[in-house]
Protein backbone atom coordinates (compact mmCIF):
# COMPACT_ATOMS: atom_id res chain seq x y z
CA UNK A 1 0.00 0.00 0.00
CA UNK A 2 1.10 3.21 -0.50
CA UNK A 3 1.17 6.29 1.69
CA UNK A 4 -1.33 8.93 0.61
CA UNK A 5 0.09 12.75 0.60
CA UNK A 6 -2.51 13.66 3.30
CA UNK A 7 -0.73 10.80 5.15
CA UNK A 8 2.55 11.70 4.63
CA UNK A 9 1.66 15.48 5.67
CA UNK A 10 -0.76 14.16 9.06
CA UNK A 11 3.00 12.59 9.83
CA UNK A 12 5.06 15.93 9.59
CA UNK A 13 2.58 17.51 11.53
CA UNK A 14 2.45 15.17 14.15
CA UNK A 15 6.56 15.18 14.08
CA UNK A 16 6.11 18.89 14.87
CA UNK A 17 3.77 18.71 17.50
CA UNK A 18 6.12 16.07 19.38
CA UNK A 19 9.16 18.15 18.56
CA UNK A 20 7.07 21.18 20.09
CA UNK A 21 7.25 18.62 23.41
CA UNK A 22 11.06 19.08 23.25
CA UNK A 23 11.81 15.74 21.34
CA UNK A 24 14.87 15.94 18.87
CA UNK A 25 13.94 14.08 15.60
CA UNK A 26 15.98 11.18 14.74
CA UNK A 27 16.20 8.62 11.84
CA UNK A 28 16.73 5.10 11.95
CA UNK A 29 17.58 3.18 8.47
CA UNK A 30 15.62 0.95 6.85
CA UNK A 31 17.52 -2.07 6.36
CA UNK A 32 18.09 -3.54 9.90
CA UNK A 33 20.55 -5.94 11.08
CA UNK A 34 18.61 -9.23 11.98
CA UNK A 35 20.68 -10.47 14.66
CA UNK A 36 19.45 -8.11 17.55
CA UNK A 37 15.74 -8.15 16.61
CA UNK A 38 15.29 -12.31 16.63
CA UNK A 39 17.62 -12.57 19.75
CA UNK A 40 14.72 -10.18 21.25
CA UNK A 41 11.80 -11.47 20.00
CA UNK A 42 12.75 -14.42 19.23
CA UNK A 43 11.58 -16.89 15.93
CA UNK A 44 8.11 -15.64 16.01
CA UNK A 45 9.37 -11.94 14.04
CA UNK A 46 10.21 -14.08 11.09
CA UNK A 47 6.54 -14.78 10.39
CA UNK A 48 5.90 -10.59 10.87
CA UNK A 49 9.37 -9.06 9.55
CA UNK A 50 10.65 -9.15 5.90
CA UNK A 51 14.45 -10.64 6.32
CA UNK A 52 16.16 -10.51 3.50
CA UNK A 53 20.38 -11.21 2.41
CA UNK A 54 23.14 -8.84 2.40
CA UNK A 55 26.15 -9.83 0.65
CA UNK A 56 28.50 -8.22 3.08
CA UNK A 57 26.06 -8.12 6.29
CA UNK A 58 24.37 -11.46 6.24
CA UNK A 59 20.78 -11.78 7.31
CA UNK A 60 19.13 -8.11 7.71
CA UNK A 61 15.60 -6.72 8.44
CA UNK A 62 13.02 -4.39 6.73
CA UNK A 63 13.07 -2.32 9.90
CA UNK A 64 9.93 -3.87 11.82
CA UNK A 65 9.82 -0.88 14.52
CA UNK A 66 12.26 1.82 15.54
CA UNK A 67 12.44 1.03 19.11
CA UNK A 68 15.68 -1.50 18.90
CA UNK A 69 17.62 1.16 17.29
CA UNK A 70 16.28 4.13 18.28
CA UNK A 71 17.58 2.76 21.84
CA UNK A 72 21.26 1.80 20.21
CA UNK A 73 21.48 5.31 18.85
CA UNK A 74 20.47 6.79 22.61
CA UNK A 75 23.25 4.23 23.94
CA UNK A 76 25.73 4.58 21.75
CA UNK A 77 25.59 8.12 22.02
CA UNK A 78 26.18 7.81 26.22
CA UNK A 79 22.96 7.83 28.16
CA UNK A 80 21.75 11.28 29.78
CA UNK A 81 18.07 12.27 29.49
CA UNK A 82 16.66 12.45 26.02
CA UNK A 83 13.61 12.77 24.08
CA UNK A 84 13.53 11.64 20.43
CA UNK A 85 11.03 12.05 18.12
CA UNK A 86 10.56 10.31 14.56
CA UNK A 87 9.07 9.13 11.00
CA UNK A 88 9.32 6.56 9.15
CA UNK A 89 8.04 3.27 7.44
CA UNK A 90 7.94 0.31 8.95
CA UNK A 91 7.15 -2.95 7.14
CA UNK A 92 5.51 -5.85 8.90
CA UNK A 93 4.59 -9.11 7.11
CA UNK A 94 0.65 -10.24 6.81
CA UNK A 95 0.75 -14.05 6.66
CA UNK A 96 -3.17 -14.29 6.58
CA UNK A 97 -5.48 -11.92 4.38
CA UNK A 98 -6.35 -9.76 6.95
CA UNK A 99 -6.52 -6.45 4.52
CA UNK A 100 -4.35 -5.06 6.67
CA UNK A 101 -1.34 -3.06 5.06
CA UNK A 102 2.06 -4.17 5.37
CA UNK A 103 3.70 -1.27 4.78
CA UNK A 104 2.84 1.80 6.77
CA UNK A 105 4.38 4.87 8.35
CA UNK A 106 4.80 5.76 11.86
CA UNK A 107 5.56 8.48 14.21
CA UNK A 108 6.90 7.66 17.37
CA UNK A 109 8.08 9.56 20.64
CA UNK A 110 10.51 8.03 23.20
CA UNK A 111 11.52 9.39 25.93
CA UNK A 112 14.73 8.11 28.23
CA UNK A 113 16.30 9.27 31.03
CA UNK A 114 13.49 9.77 33.22
CA UNK A 115 14.37 9.14 36.49
CA UNK A 116 10.85 9.98 38.08
CA UNK A 117 9.09 7.18 36.68
CA UNK A 118 5.51 7.68 37.27
CA UNK A 119 6.22 11.54 36.19
CA UNK A 120 7.54 10.15 32.90
CA UNK A 121 5.04 7.68 32.36
CA UNK A 122 2.45 10.68 32.98
CA UNK A 123 4.41 13.14 30.75
CA UNK A 124 4.25 10.43 27.74
CA UNK A 125 0.76 9.60 27.89
CA UNK A 126 -0.15 12.99 28.06
CA UNK A 127 1.78 13.76 25.09
CA UNK A 128 -0.30 11.26 22.87
CA UNK A 129 -3.56 11.54 24.58
CA UNK A 130 -3.28 15.47 23.98
CA UNK A 131 -2.11 15.13 20.50
CA UNK A 132 -4.96 12.53 19.81
CA UNK A 133 -7.82 14.52 21.40
CA UNK A 134 -9.36 15.80 18.77
CA UNK A 135 -10.50 12.64 17.35
CA UNK A 136 -12.45 11.10 20.66
CA UNK A 137 -10.20 7.91 20.78
CA UNK A 138 -10.88 5.56 23.36
CA UNK A 139 -7.95 5.16 25.76
CA UNK A 140 -6.52 2.17 27.38
CA UNK A 141 -4.14 1.80 30.19
CA UNK A 142 -2.34 -1.54 31.63
CA UNK A 143 0.94 -2.59 33.89
CA UNK A 144 3.07 -4.83 33.12
CA UNK A 145 5.02 -4.11 36.54
CA UNK A 146 1.95 -5.01 38.48
CA UNK A 147 2.08 -8.43 37.15
CA UNK A 148 6.04 -8.84 37.41
CA UNK A 149 5.84 -8.04 41.48
CA UNK A 150 3.18 -10.29 41.81
CA UNK A 151 5.20 -12.90 40.58
CA UNK A 152 8.38 -11.60 42.20
CA UNK A 153 6.44 -11.75 45.10
CA UNK A 154 5.51 -15.70 45.29
CA UNK A 155 6.66 -17.48 48.01
CA UNK A 156 8.78 -19.87 45.41
CA UNK A 157 11.54 -20.77 44.27
CA UNK A 158 13.99 -18.30 42.23
CA UNK A 159 13.61 -21.01 39.25
CA UNK A 160 9.86 -21.21 39.55
CA UNK A 161 9.34 -17.40 39.11
CA UNK A 162 11.96 -17.29 36.07
CA UNK A 163 9.72 -19.34 34.22
CA UNK A 164 6.51 -17.64 35.32
CA UNK A 165 8.46 -14.18 34.46
CA UNK A 166 9.53 -16.06 31.23
CA UNK A 167 6.44 -16.65 30.01
CA UNK A 168 4.46 -13.89 31.06
CA UNK A 169 3.73 -12.59 27.42
CA UNK A 170 2.26 -16.35 26.04
CA UNK A 171 -0.88 -16.50 28.08
CA UNK A 172 -1.62 -20.53 27.30
CA UNK A 173 2.19 -21.16 28.50
CA UNK A 174 2.02 -19.24 31.77
CA UNK A 175 -1.19 -20.73 32.78
CA UNK A 176 0.05 -24.05 32.19
CA UNK A 177 3.10 -23.40 34.23
CA UNK A 178 0.79 -22.20 37.14
CA UNK A 179 -1.02 -25.24 37.27
CA UNK A 180 2.05 -27.02 37.15
CA UNK A 181 3.11 -25.92 40.18
CA UNK A 182 0.31 -25.48 41.90
CA UNK A 183 -0.27 -29.62 41.36
CA UNK A 184 1.93 -31.88 43.00
CA UNK A 185 3.86 -34.02 41.05
CA UNK A 186 6.54 -36.88 41.54
CA UNK A 187 10.25 -36.69 40.95
CA UNK A 188 10.48 -36.85 36.77
CA UNK A 189 10.80 -40.07 34.98
CA UNK A 190 14.05 -40.12 32.80
CA UNK A 191 13.20 -40.24 29.21
CA UNK A 192 15.07 -42.25 26.65
CA UNK A 193 17.61 -44.99 26.81
CA UNK A 194 20.58 -44.82 28.84
CA UNK A 195 22.86 -46.44 26.17
CA UNK A 196 22.11 -43.62 23.86
CA UNK A 197 25.06 -41.66 22.67
CA UNK A 198 25.94 -37.97 23.32
CA UNK A 199 25.33 -36.35 20.27
CA UNK A 200 25.16 -32.57 19.21
CA UNK A 201 26.28 -29.08 21.27
CA UNK A 202 23.64 -30.16 24.32
CA UNK A 203 25.96 -32.26 26.58
CA UNK A 204 25.04 -34.72 29.09
CA UNK A 205 26.23 -32.31 31.94
CA UNK A 206 23.66 -29.97 30.71
CA UNK A 207 21.12 -32.87 30.39
CA UNK A 208 22.33 -33.81 34.06
CA UNK A 209 22.13 -30.52 35.05
CA UNK A 210 18.23 -29.95 34.24
CA UNK A 211 17.63 -33.34 35.77
CA UNK A 212 19.01 -31.96 39.28
CA UNK A 213 16.87 -28.73 38.92
CA UNK A 214 13.62 -31.41 38.32
CA UNK A 215 14.56 -33.14 41.37
CA UNK A 216 15.27 -30.44 43.08
CA UNK A 217 11.40 -28.33 42.19
CA UNK A 218 10.05 -31.88 42.59
CA UNK A 219 10.40 -31.22 46.61
CA UNK A 220 9.14 -27.96 47.03
CA UNK A 221 5.71 -27.93 48.03
CA UNK A 222 3.27 -26.95 45.07
CA UNK A 223 2.27 -23.07 44.91
CA UNK A 224 -0.10 -21.88 47.39
CA UNK A 225 -3.83 -22.13 46.38
CA UNK A 226 -4.16 -18.07 47.89
CA UNK A 227 -1.33 -17.28 45.48
CA UNK A 228 -2.25 -18.83 42.22
CA UNK A 229 -5.61 -17.37 43.39
CA UNK A 230 -3.92 -14.11 43.41
CA UNK A 231 -2.49 -14.24 40.41
CA UNK A 232 -5.40 -15.12 38.63
CA UNK A 233 -7.33 -12.18 40.51
CA UNK A 234 -5.16 -9.58 39.21
CA UNK A 235 -5.05 -10.36 35.27
CA UNK A 236 -8.48 -10.23 35.39
CA UNK A 237 -8.55 -6.80 36.98
CA UNK A 238 -10.28 -4.17 34.58
CA UNK A 239 -12.28 -1.56 35.70
CA UNK A 240 -11.24 2.22 35.76
CA UNK A 241 -7.85 3.08 36.99
CA UNK A 242 -8.88 4.55 40.65
CA UNK A 243 -11.25 1.14 41.24
CA UNK A 244 -8.80 -0.84 40.30
CA UNK A 245 -5.84 0.90 42.21
CA UNK A 246 -8.84 0.55 45.39
CA UNK A 247 -8.98 -3.63 44.51
CA UNK A 248 -4.73 -3.58 44.43
CA UNK A 249 -4.79 -2.12 47.51
CA UNK A 250 -7.30 -4.63 48.83
CA UNK A 251 -4.98 -7.90 47.58
CA UNK A 252 -2.02 -5.95 49.20
CA UNK A 253 -3.42 -6.98 52.38
CA UNK A 254 -3.11 -10.59 51.93
CA UNK A 255 -0.14 -10.43 49.61
CA UNK A 256 2.18 -7.25 50.38
CA UNK A 257 4.25 -7.91 47.36
CA UNK A 258 2.28 -6.15 45.33
CA UNK A 259 2.04 -2.92 47.67
CA UNK A 260 5.11 -1.29 46.36
CA UNK A 261 3.04 -1.69 42.67
CA UNK A 262 0.22 -0.07 43.99
CA UNK A 263 1.86 2.51 45.40
CA UNK A 264 3.57 3.66 41.86
CA UNK A 265 0.18 2.64 40.59
CA UNK A 266 -1.06 5.38 42.89
CA UNK A 267 2.17 7.74 42.40
CA UNK A 268 1.21 7.37 38.15
CA UNK A 269 -2.31 8.39 38.88
CA UNK A 270 -1.39 11.63 40.66
CA UNK A 271 0.99 12.37 37.60
CA UNK A 272 -1.61 11.55 35.62
CA UNK A 273 -3.93 13.89 36.79
CA UNK A 274 -1.28 16.60 37.42
CA UNK A 275 -0.43 16.57 33.64
CA UNK A 276 -4.95 17.30 32.85
CA UNK A 277 -5.78 13.24 32.40
CA UNK A 278 -9.28 12.48 33.50
CA UNK A 279 -7.97 9.80 36.02
CA UNK A 280 -11.38 8.65 36.94
CA UNK A 281 -12.79 7.59 33.58
CA UNK A 282 -9.40 6.22 32.78
CA UNK A 283 -9.80 2.33 31.86
CA UNK A 284 -7.08 0.18 33.17
CA UNK A 285 -6.84 -3.74 32.56
CA UNK A 286 -4.37 -5.65 33.92
CA UNK A 287 -3.81 -8.27 31.32
CA UNK A 288 -3.58 -5.29 28.87
CA UNK A 289 -0.12 -5.23 26.58
CA UNK A 290 0.30 -9.08 27.92
CA UNK A 291 0.26 -10.55 24.22
CA UNK A 292 1.61 -8.34 21.86
CA UNK A 293 4.05 -5.92 23.28
CA UNK A 294 6.33 -8.11 24.66
CA UNK A 295 9.15 -5.96 25.62
CA UNK A 296 7.15 -3.75 27.87
CA UNK A 297 7.91 -4.42 31.42
CA UNK A 298 6.14 -1.57 33.27
CA UNK A 299 2.75 1.17 32.45
CA UNK A 300 1.50 0.34 29.01
CA UNK A 301 -1.17 2.41 26.80
CA UNK A 302 -3.10 2.40 23.75
CA UNK A 303 -5.61 4.71 21.74
CA UNK A 304 -8.29 2.83 19.81
CA UNK A 305 -11.24 4.04 17.68
CA UNK A 306 -14.35 3.08 19.45
CA UNK A 307 -16.72 1.28 16.70
CA UNK A 308 -13.95 0.15 14.69
CA UNK A 309 -13.10 -3.22 15.89
CA UNK A 310 -11.34 -3.94 12.08
CA UNK A 311 -8.76 -1.43 13.19
CA UNK A 312 -5.51 -1.52 14.77
CA UNK A 313 -5.23 0.48 17.74
CA UNK A 314 -4.34 4.36 16.53
CA UNK A 315 -1.60 4.41 19.01
CA UNK A 316 0.32 2.31 21.54
CA UNK A 317 3.21 2.86 23.55
CA UNK A 318 4.28 1.91 27.32
CA UNK A 319 7.46 1.78 29.76
CA UNK A 320 10.73 -0.89 28.33
CA UNK A 321 13.43 -0.11 30.69
CA UNK A 322 14.60 -3.41 30.64
CA UNK A 323 14.77 -3.64 26.97
CA UNK A 324 17.92 -1.29 27.15
CA UNK A 325 19.16 -3.41 29.28
CA UNK A 326 19.07 -6.27 26.72
CA UNK A 327 20.31 -4.14 23.93
CA UNK A 328 22.90 -2.62 25.78
CA UNK A 329 24.78 -5.10 27.49
CA UNK A 330 24.41 -3.15 30.80
CA UNK A 331 22.20 -1.57 33.19
CA UNK A 332 18.66 -0.69 32.26
CA UNK A 333 17.65 3.13 31.19
CA UNK A 334 14.64 4.38 32.33
CA UNK A 335 12.72 4.55 28.65
CA UNK A 336 9.58 5.55 27.72
CA UNK A 337 7.64 5.85 24.25
CA UNK A 338 5.08 5.34 22.19
CA UNK A 339 3.89 5.47 18.21
CA UNK A 340 1.12 6.52 15.91
CA UNK A 341 0.05 5.47 12.58
CA UNK A 342 -0.75 8.61 11.22
CA UNK A 343 -2.43 6.16 8.10
CA UNK A 344 -5.36 5.49 10.29
CA UNK A 345 -6.30 9.24 11.39
CA UNK A 346 -7.72 9.37 6.94
CA UNK A 347 -9.16 6.04 7.47
CA UNK A 348 -11.24 7.95 10.41
CA UNK A 349 -11.80 10.75 8.74
CA UNK A 350 -9.38 13.54 10.57
CA UNK A 351 -6.55 15.33 10.34
CA UNK A 352 -4.75 15.89 14.20
CA UNK B 1 -12.07 -24.89 -21.77
CA UNK B 2 -10.38 -27.69 -20.03
CA UNK B 3 -9.94 -28.61 -16.46
CA UNK B 4 -6.29 -28.34 -15.47
CA UNK B 5 -5.47 -31.00 -13.13
CA UNK B 6 -1.82 -31.20 -11.75
CA UNK B 7 0.04 -34.73 -10.85
CA UNK B 8 3.06 -35.35 -9.39
CA UNK B 9 5.70 -35.90 -11.95
CA UNK B 10 7.95 -38.36 -10.29
CA UNK B 11 8.59 -41.07 -8.35
CA UNK B 12 6.40 -43.19 -5.88
CA UNK B 13 3.56 -40.14 -5.58
CA UNK B 14 2.69 -40.26 -9.41
CA UNK B 15 2.78 -43.86 -9.90
CA UNK B 16 0.51 -44.18 -6.68
CA UNK B 17 -1.68 -41.65 -7.70
CA UNK B 18 -2.24 -43.39 -11.18
CA UNK B 19 -3.00 -46.29 -9.20
CA UNK B 20 -5.77 -44.26 -7.59
CA UNK B 21 -6.93 -43.30 -10.55
CA UNK B 22 -6.98 -46.91 -11.60
CA UNK B 23 -8.53 -48.14 -9.06
CA UNK B 24 -11.68 -45.04 -9.81
CA UNK B 25 -11.69 -46.73 -13.26
CA UNK B 26 -9.44 -43.57 -15.02
CA UNK B 27 -6.48 -44.87 -17.18
CA UNK B 28 -3.75 -42.33 -16.10
CA UNK B 29 -1.03 -42.46 -18.90
CA UNK B 30 2.34 -41.10 -19.88
CA UNK B 31 3.30 -40.26 -23.15
CA UNK B 32 6.67 -41.42 -22.94
CA UNK B 33 7.84 -40.67 -26.50
CA UNK B 34 6.71 -36.82 -25.59
CA UNK B 35 7.77 -36.05 -22.07
CA UNK B 36 5.59 -34.71 -19.58
CA UNK B 37 2.71 -34.85 -21.43
CA UNK B 38 -0.20 -37.17 -19.58
CA UNK B 39 -3.92 -38.24 -20.43
CA UNK B 40 -6.22 -39.43 -17.65
CA UNK B 41 -9.19 -40.83 -20.50
CA UNK B 42 -11.90 -38.85 -19.94
CA UNK B 43 -13.25 -36.00 -21.52
CA UNK B 44 -12.27 -32.44 -20.70
CA UNK B 45 -9.83 -32.96 -17.88
CA UNK B 46 -5.96 -32.50 -18.90
CA UNK B 47 -3.58 -33.56 -16.28
CA UNK B 48 0.02 -31.44 -16.19
CA UNK B 49 2.75 -33.38 -14.88
CA UNK B 50 4.24 -30.94 -11.90
CA UNK B 51 6.99 -31.48 -9.19
CA UNK B 52 4.58 -32.14 -6.04
CA UNK B 53 6.65 -29.00 -4.91
CA UNK B 54 5.14 -26.50 -7.07
CA UNK B 55 1.88 -27.67 -7.48
CA UNK B 56 0.83 -25.49 -3.83
CA UNK B 57 2.05 -22.81 -5.47
CA UNK B 58 -0.15 -23.45 -8.85
CA UNK B 59 -3.29 -24.18 -6.63
CA UNK B 60 -2.95 -21.36 -4.91
CA UNK B 61 -2.59 -19.32 -8.20
CA UNK B 62 -5.13 -20.49 -9.96
CA UNK B 63 -3.06 -21.43 -12.67
CA UNK B 64 -4.44 -25.33 -12.28
CA UNK B 65 -8.06 -26.59 -10.77
CA UNK B 66 -6.95 -29.59 -9.12
CA UNK B 67 -3.88 -30.84 -8.02
CA UNK B 68 -2.50 -34.01 -5.93
CA UNK B 69 0.17 -33.09 -3.55
CA UNK B 70 1.25 -33.63 0.32
CA UNK B 71 -1.03 -31.99 2.81
CA UNK B 72 2.17 -30.93 4.12
CA UNK B 73 3.79 -28.94 1.29
CA UNK B 74 0.04 -27.12 0.80
CA UNK B 75 0.32 -25.91 4.86
CA UNK B 76 3.68 -25.53 4.42
CA UNK B 77 3.98 -23.19 1.26
CA UNK B 78 0.29 -21.25 1.24
CA UNK B 79 -0.37 -18.78 3.64
CA UNK B 80 -3.87 -19.11 4.87
CA UNK B 81 -3.93 -22.62 3.35
CA UNK B 82 -7.58 -22.42 3.49
CA UNK B 83 -8.32 -19.42 1.80
CA UNK B 84 -6.85 -20.63 -1.54
CA UNK B 85 -7.85 -24.66 -1.85
CA UNK B 86 -9.90 -26.90 -0.83
CA UNK B 87 -8.61 -30.75 0.89
CA UNK B 88 -11.00 -32.92 -1.60
CA UNK B 89 -10.45 -36.29 -1.11
CA UNK B 90 -7.38 -38.02 0.98
CA UNK B 91 -5.90 -40.38 -1.39
CA UNK B 92 -4.36 -43.14 0.79
CA UNK B 93 -0.84 -42.78 0.10
CA UNK B 94 2.19 -40.59 1.14
CA UNK B 95 1.74 -40.91 4.84
CA UNK B 96 4.10 -39.08 6.33
CA UNK B 97 4.10 -36.97 10.11
CA UNK B 98 5.88 -34.30 10.95
CA UNK B 99 7.77 -34.22 14.39
CA UNK B 100 9.82 -32.60 16.55
CA UNK B 101 12.28 -34.84 17.83
CA UNK B 102 15.32 -34.41 19.80
CA UNK B 103 18.49 -36.80 20.95
CA UNK B 104 17.53 -39.70 22.76
CA UNK B 105 20.07 -39.36 25.66
CA UNK B 106 18.38 -35.96 26.65
CA UNK B 107 16.78 -38.22 29.60
CA UNK B 108 15.39 -34.81 30.56
CA UNK B 109 13.09 -33.95 27.98
CA UNK B 110 9.91 -35.59 26.97
CA UNK B 111 7.61 -33.14 26.10
CA UNK B 112 7.27 -29.65 24.68
CA UNK B 113 7.33 -27.98 28.11
CA UNK B 114 10.51 -29.72 28.76
CA UNK B 115 11.86 -28.41 25.36
CA UNK B 116 11.25 -24.94 25.98
CA UNK B 117 12.75 -25.12 29.71
CA UNK B 118 15.83 -26.81 27.64
CA UNK B 119 16.07 -24.04 25.49
CA UNK B 120 16.08 -20.92 28.26
CA UNK B 121 18.84 -23.05 30.04
CA UNK B 122 20.68 -23.81 26.67
CA UNK B 123 20.67 -20.11 25.52
CA UNK B 124 22.27 -19.49 28.83
CA UNK B 125 24.80 -21.54 28.93
CA UNK B 126 25.73 -21.02 25.29
CA UNK B 127 25.09 -17.70 24.28
CA UNK B 128 21.93 -18.92 21.10
CA UNK B 129 18.85 -19.77 20.76
CA UNK B 130 18.35 -23.76 20.75
CA UNK B 131 18.81 -24.76 17.05
CA UNK B 132 15.89 -26.98 15.22
CA UNK B 133 16.57 -27.77 11.62
CA UNK B 134 13.72 -28.04 8.57
CA UNK B 135 12.64 -27.42 5.83
CA UNK B 136 9.08 -26.43 6.94
CA UNK B 137 9.34 -23.08 8.56
CA UNK B 138 6.57 -21.94 9.07
CA UNK B 139 3.85 -25.09 10.16
CA UNK B 140 7.15 -25.27 13.02
CA UNK B 141 7.38 -21.96 14.12
CA UNK B 142 2.93 -21.62 14.14
CA UNK B 143 3.06 -24.54 16.08
CA UNK B 144 5.76 -23.78 18.86
CA UNK B 145 3.99 -20.36 18.82
CA UNK B 146 0.79 -21.58 20.09
CA UNK B 147 2.31 -23.85 22.49
CA UNK B 148 4.02 -21.17 23.97
CA UNK B 149 7.80 -22.43 23.20
CA UNK B 150 10.76 -20.03 23.04
CA UNK B 151 14.33 -19.51 23.06
CA UNK B 152 15.10 -21.90 20.41
CA UNK B 153 15.47 -20.52 16.43
CA UNK B 154 14.98 -22.58 13.19
CA UNK B 155 17.71 -23.37 10.87
CA UNK B 156 17.25 -24.25 7.39
CA UNK B 157 17.86 -28.18 6.41
CA UNK B 158 16.79 -29.14 3.06
CA UNK B 159 17.56 -32.69 3.16
CA UNK B 160 19.41 -35.47 5.63
CA UNK B 161 18.01 -33.04 8.42
CA UNK B 162 18.41 -36.01 10.83
CA UNK B 163 22.45 -35.86 10.86
CA UNK B 164 22.34 -32.07 11.53
CA UNK B 165 22.57 -32.84 15.84
CA UNK B 166 25.69 -34.73 14.97
CA UNK B 167 27.07 -32.46 12.70
CA UNK B 168 26.64 -29.85 15.33
CA UNK B 169 24.81 -27.47 13.06
CA UNK B 170 21.31 -28.26 15.34
CA UNK B 171 20.19 -29.52 18.52
CA UNK B 172 17.03 -30.59 18.02
CA UNK B 173 15.19 -31.10 14.39
CA UNK B 174 11.64 -30.81 12.84
CA UNK B 175 11.45 -33.61 10.15
CA UNK B 176 8.87 -35.51 8.04
CA UNK B 177 9.17 -39.02 8.91
CA UNK B 178 6.60 -42.83 8.33
CA UNK B 179 8.34 -45.40 10.95
CA UNK B 180 10.48 -43.01 12.62
CA UNK B 181 13.17 -46.01 11.88
CA UNK B 182 15.75 -42.94 10.56
CA UNK B 183 15.23 -40.91 13.55
CA UNK B 184 16.07 -43.87 16.02
CA UNK B 185 18.98 -44.39 13.69
CA UNK B 186 20.24 -41.36 14.23
CA UNK B 187 19.57 -41.62 17.63
CA UNK B 188 16.91 -38.99 17.82
CA UNK B 189 13.33 -39.23 19.71
CA UNK B 190 10.49 -37.92 19.26
CA UNK B 191 8.59 -35.75 21.79
CA UNK B 192 5.80 -37.11 22.76
CA UNK B 193 3.46 -33.87 22.44
CA UNK B 194 5.66 -33.50 19.03
CA UNK B 195 3.33 -34.17 16.51
CA UNK B 196 2.66 -30.93 14.34
CA UNK B 197 0.97 -32.36 11.61
CA UNK B 198 -0.18 -36.16 10.10
CA UNK B 199 -0.12 -35.98 6.29
CA UNK B 200 -1.07 -37.71 3.26
CA UNK B 201 -1.38 -36.94 -0.64
CA UNK B 202 -4.66 -35.57 -0.89
CA UNK B 203 -6.69 -34.32 -4.14
CA UNK B 204 -7.25 -30.33 -4.04
CA UNK B 205 -9.26 -27.91 -5.36
CA UNK B 206 -8.31 -24.42 -6.21
CA UNK B 207 -10.54 -21.88 -5.13
CA UNK B 208 -9.11 -19.28 -7.21
CA UNK B 209 -9.15 -21.02 -10.36
CA UNK B 210 -11.27 -19.92 -13.34
CA UNK B 211 -14.12 -21.74 -12.43
CA UNK B 212 -16.93 -21.36 -15.36
CA UNK B 213 -20.06 -23.25 -16.35
CA UNK B 214 -18.03 -25.35 -18.42
CA UNK B 215 -15.70 -26.48 -15.84
CA UNK B 216 -17.49 -26.97 -13.58
CA UNK B 217 -19.61 -29.19 -15.26
CA UNK B 218 -16.57 -30.82 -16.18
CA UNK B 219 -15.54 -31.16 -12.33
CA UNK B 220 -19.34 -32.55 -11.55
CA UNK B 221 -18.64 -35.13 -13.64
CA UNK B 222 -15.10 -36.48 -12.62
CA UNK B 223 -16.60 -35.64 -8.38
CA UNK B 224 -19.38 -38.53 -10.15
CA UNK B 225 -16.73 -40.53 -11.53
CA UNK B 226 -13.99 -40.68 -8.70
CA UNK B 227 -17.59 -41.03 -5.60
CA UNK B 228 -16.18 -37.92 -4.14
CA UNK B 229 -18.80 -35.26 -2.61
CA UNK B 230 -18.13 -31.89 -3.26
Amino acid sequence: MVETAETRAAAARLLTRFEALGAERVEAAILQPAGPLLDLYGEDIRARAYVTQDPLRGEVMLRPDFTVPVVEMHLARGNGAARYTYAGEIFRKQEEETGRPSEYLQVGYEHFGGADEPAADAEVFAAFHGILAPLGLKPATGDIGLLTAAIRGLSTTEARKGALLRHLWRPRRFRALVERYRAWRPATALHGSPDSPEIGLRSRAEVEARLAALATDAKEPPLSGMEAEVLDTLLRLKETAPVVLSQIRDIAVDFPAVAPAADMFSARLDALARAGIDVDTLPFEASYGRTTLEYYDGFVFGFYAEGRPDLPPVATGGRYDALTGVIGGGAAVPAVGGVIRPGLLGELGVAP
Amino acid sequence: MTLKLGIPSKGRLMSKTADWFGAKGLDFTVDEGRAYTASLGFDGVEPVLLSAGEIPRELAAGRIHLGVTGMDVVREKIPGWEMQVRELAPLGFGQAVLVIAVPDFWADVDTLHDLDAAAAAFRAVHGHRLRIATKYHRLVREFLRTKGVADYQLVDSQGATEGTVRNLTAEAVADITSTGETLRANHLRILSDGVILKSEAMLYKARNADWTGETRGILERLAGQLGLAL
